[in-house]
């Protein structure tokens, strides 16, 4: 019997990453700006998410505030946006969002999960309530005016930092912390008992999700030439990630990247065709996916394999 | 050598008072019982100890030095190890994960990756578990839940272990198998705090027992002299 | 200077009685079904839309209106937790699992309602005047609006206090929200009285909407607000507690009206500062568990 010359199973995977890869790091070459700007918009969509679920999905504390974190990015790039080089500002956003985080993830980490859920659910609210209120008393002025970027660069940004946290979120995983985050979500006290400094290691975690969602931010915010809290501050950028990532599945890693994928494709052919119905389309699927797709798209992958492998077995037995 | 101690360590929930003043001390290698009605304080005993809750007032020492209100990841790296009542185990983990977890954060020194796994697979196979690493450890039975507890707080490498009702809702087959584990963990140099309700483990492995009542300590001593007293008589059979 | 003291506690006894409405909603929702209902200030938002357009359309009066948005509200809440969050419940392995799941499920919904009315009534603000008659009290005017709606939901609460208390369904409700294993082996219709418990959360939302539509322009983005408020309140008297929320909405009623004197536009700065004060120093709030 012949030997395959390549083995397909192991190789399956590289090749993919190498296609889509090389794909996405030539598409300014080939593909039309429109297309260019659709998928910086997907790559920021899989930032969102899978930043979510870096923190959110080993540790089960379900955090609603990546809006914030998006808005404080979007806030930084206005604020430093004339001031500093476009990869200083990008830095700030992140860095921005990080201490933000931390300071949140001290005071509410050590509070159970609902509570941290509701915190970080208000935070939204909370930041634009408090940039209204200054720019209103103090600054006198509402709202600001962002530098432009060329298109091209923003989906070069967007790539490298979609990249970096691929890396991270893949190194964690793999590594003790990721077991510690993991032991975290399963069981808290007992987790402490070994030796775990869950608050410590939970506040790190979050904030560096936030960093990825800050940045992410501060690098749309050029596409956009005028931004002020309303804009910045917008609850649909705390929905998406966490629908995508629900969507997509937890349960495998990319799950939550085929999730934003094809939920953001959904959004801008919606946005497109029809624009009035596409927050009451996203809130439904989100709605159905909880009560008849708990694991999401990736646990029906299991599933189908096992009805496949079943169906062959029905076939081949005597 | 007093290992572990407690003076006038009170506890109080609400009006209630859990633990009330009490004074304990273990020395290095004993194994001592821990014993009392229902709600008499035990397990908030041991919360106290590990960790897990702060007293309102008293001392705990570790060695002579004062753990007392220190965080539980911290009193772990110490030295203080322990098991739960309601079995705590990473239900979704593989079960090697779980004791792996003790090995890489519980540990006084850090330890290299590939120690720690060494040191797990040796766990394991003391407590009994070489075939399950693999398992999901909400897939064992219940005893075998218990074992993997134990080789998860042993990971720590703990010079004092905590064990909370170990025996509870096992047969007498596996309550003979823990003694037999419980006699191997003494022999590594471990010294023993034990809650148990299951008198004959209690009388047959322990040098010495403490007994509590409504958060008080009524009574200490050997097997014997506690078996004998009649305050203790009377509590248990008063109830 | 005793008239400014006089003033600001006015003012906030009127804002606490509109929070003490919403929060007794959501408290009922938490505390008994068990649902974190991040979507109850679109409820509220509905209500308020809704008494717009009979008045806009129909010139129907607010408080006419009461008769519509209560039991509309609550028999969309009925229906909403016999659809989504009874098969939830059923689904949902753990407690833990469920709490999570019906906030999340209730995140969707919040974005269903908001989507729905926005096509029905557009972004824009509304407003309509209704009894601006301006009223003296001690020194300074109120609208007589504002003043009926304190009344109504003092009235409101004690209604609700009395049907707690006094009636069989209302002390079933009480049960349940205590110990709804036990309530349920003596006798108390559990899987009714959690759908019961979210529908009259949702009716006194739609109430509470009806209230705020008298005094204040409303719109379709107006319910994030409410529902973080709504939160805040009952977290400030105790997750769960239905007196505890009642309070609270007052005590928050009386700090938003000082900060509002001193600093208007901090308000909600002012109570999520209170928020967090008091989750670090109290977690289980002044009347909690």
């Amino acid at each position: 019997m012949k030997t395959p010359w390549v083995d397909v199973e192991r190789v399956r995977v590289p090749a993919l990453l190498l296609i889509v890869s090389a794909l996405l790091a030539t598409l300014t070459l080939y593909a039309s700006t429109y297309t260019v700007i659709f998928i910086t918009s997907v790559l920021m969509y899989i930032v969102l998410t899978m930043s979510w679920v870096l923190f959110s999905a080993p540790t089960g504390y379900i955090s609603l505030a990546p809006a914030a974190f998006f808005g404080v990015g979007i806030y930084t790039s206005a604020l430093l946006g004339k001031e500093l080089p476009l990869l200083l500002v990008i830095l700030f956003g992140g860095l921005a969002s990080l201490c933000l985080a931390l300071l949140v993830g001290a005071l509410t980490l050590r509070l159970r999960g609902i509570y941290f859920a509701i915190f970080t659910f208000g935070l939204v609210e909370l930041i634009k309530h408090l940039l209204l209120w200054y720019e209103v008393n103090m600054t006198g002025t509402r709202g600001r005016f962002v530098i432009v970027v060329d298109n091209n660069t923003i989906y070069y940004v967007m790539v490298t930092i979609l990249v970096v946290l691929l890396l991270t979120v893949h190194l964690i995983k793999g590594s003790k912390f990721g077991l510690a985050l993991q032991s975290i979500g399963e069981d808290e006290d007992a987790a402490a008992h070994m030796g775990v400094n869950v608050n410590r290691l939970k506040t790190v975690t979050f904030a560096a999700s936030a960093a990825f969602v800050g940045a992410a931010g501060a690098i749309m915010a050029t596409r956009w030439t005028y931004i002020d809290p309303y804009i910045a501050f917008d609850p649909l950028f705390s929905f998406m990630p966490v629908l995508m990532a629900i969507f997509g599945g937890l349960g495998q890693f990319y799950g939550p990247i085929i999730g934003a994928t094809i939920l953001a494709f959904l959004e801008e052919i919606l946005i497109t065709r029809f624009p009035y119905y596409y927050m009451l389309i996203f809130g439904s699927v989100l709605v159905v996916t909880i009560l008849y797709l708990p694991d999401g798209l990736a646990g029906l992958v299991p599933k189908l394999r096992r009805r496949i492998s079943g169906r062959k077995r029905a076939h081949s037995g005597g | 050598m007093r290992i572990l101690e407690g003076e006038s360590v009170t506890k109080n929930f609400g009006g209630l008072a859990a633990v009330a003043q009490v004074d304990f001390a273990v020395h290095r290698g004993e194994v001592v019982g821990l014993i009392g009605p229902n709600g008499a304080g035990k397990t908030t005993l041991f919360n106290l100890i590990s960790g897990a809750l702060v007293p309102k007032s008293g001392t705990i020492r570790l060695r002579g030095e004062n753990i007392t209100g220190l965080k539980p990841h911290l009193i772990c790296r110490k030295g203080v190890a322990r098991t739960f009542q309601s079995v705590k185990v990473f239900g979704h983990m593989p079960v090697h994960a779980n004791v792996l977890v003790g090995a890489l954060f519980g540990t006084p020194n850090r330890m290299s990756a590939e120690d720690a796994n060494r040191e797990t697979a040796e766990l394991l196979e003391f407590v009994g578990l070489s075939g399950a690493g693999a398992l999901p450890a909400r897939d064992l039975t219940l005893a075998n839940q218990k074992r993997l507890e134990v080789a998860r707080a042993l990971a720590t490498q703990p010079e004092v272990l905590l064990l909370d009702e170990l025996m509870a809702g096992l047969n007498p087959t596996e309550v003979a198998e823990t003694m037999d584990l419980v006699a191997k963990i003494r022999e590594r140099g471990i010294t023993l705090l034990m809650i148990e309700h299951v008198m004959k483990a209690i009388m047959c492995a322990c040098d010495r027992i403490i007994v509590l009542h409504h958060g008080k300590k009524i009574a200490e001593g050997t097997p014997q002299e506690v078996a004998t007293s009649r305050t203790v008589v009377e509590v248990y059979l008063g109830e | 200077m005793l008239v400014t003291i006089l003033d600001i506690v006015i003012a906030g006894l009127l804002l606490g009685g509109l929070y003490a409405l919403i929060a007794i909603g959501l408290s009922l929702q938490y505390g008994v079904a068990r649902v974190l209902n991040i979507s109850h200030g679109e409820f509220i938002m509905l209500g308020a839309l809704t008494t717009w357009s009979l008045h806009h359309a129909l010139g129907i009066s607010p408080l006419a209106s009461l008769a519509v948005c209560g039991p509309v509200a609550f028999l969309l809440g009925f229906v909403i937790h016999r659809t989504l969050f009874k098969r939830l419940l059923r689904n949902s392995g753990s407690p833990a699992v469920f709490e999570a799941n019906s906030m999340l499920a209730s995140f969707g919904l919040l974005f269903i309602i908001q989507n729905v009315a926005l096509i029905t009534w557009g972004p824009e603000i509304r407003g309509y005047s209704y009894l601006a008659i301006p009223v003296d009290l001690a020194g300074a005017l109120f609208g007589a609006n504002r003043l009926v709606t304190l009344g109504l939901a003092l009235a409101i609460g004690l209604a609700f206090y009395l049907f707690l208390t006094r009636t069989r369904t209302g002390k079933g409700i009480r049960a349940a929200a205590q110990d709804p294993a036990t309530a349920a082996l003596m006798g108390v219709d559990i899987n009714n009285m959690l759908a019961l418990c979210f529908a009259l959360g949702a009716g006194m939302a739609g109430i509470a909407g009806m209230l705020i539509s008298m005094s204040y322009p409303v719109n379709a983005g107006m319910g994030l607000e409410y529902t973080v408020i709504a939160i805040i309140v009952v977290v400030l008297g105790g997750l769960g507690s239905i007196p505890g929320s009642f309070i609270g909405g007052f005590v928050l009623g009386l700090i938003g009206s000082l900060v509002t004197y001193f600093e208007p536009g901090l308000a909600l700065v002012a109570y999520y500062a209170i928020f967090i004060l008091l989750l670090l120093a109290r977690p289980t709030g002044i009347m909690g568990k």
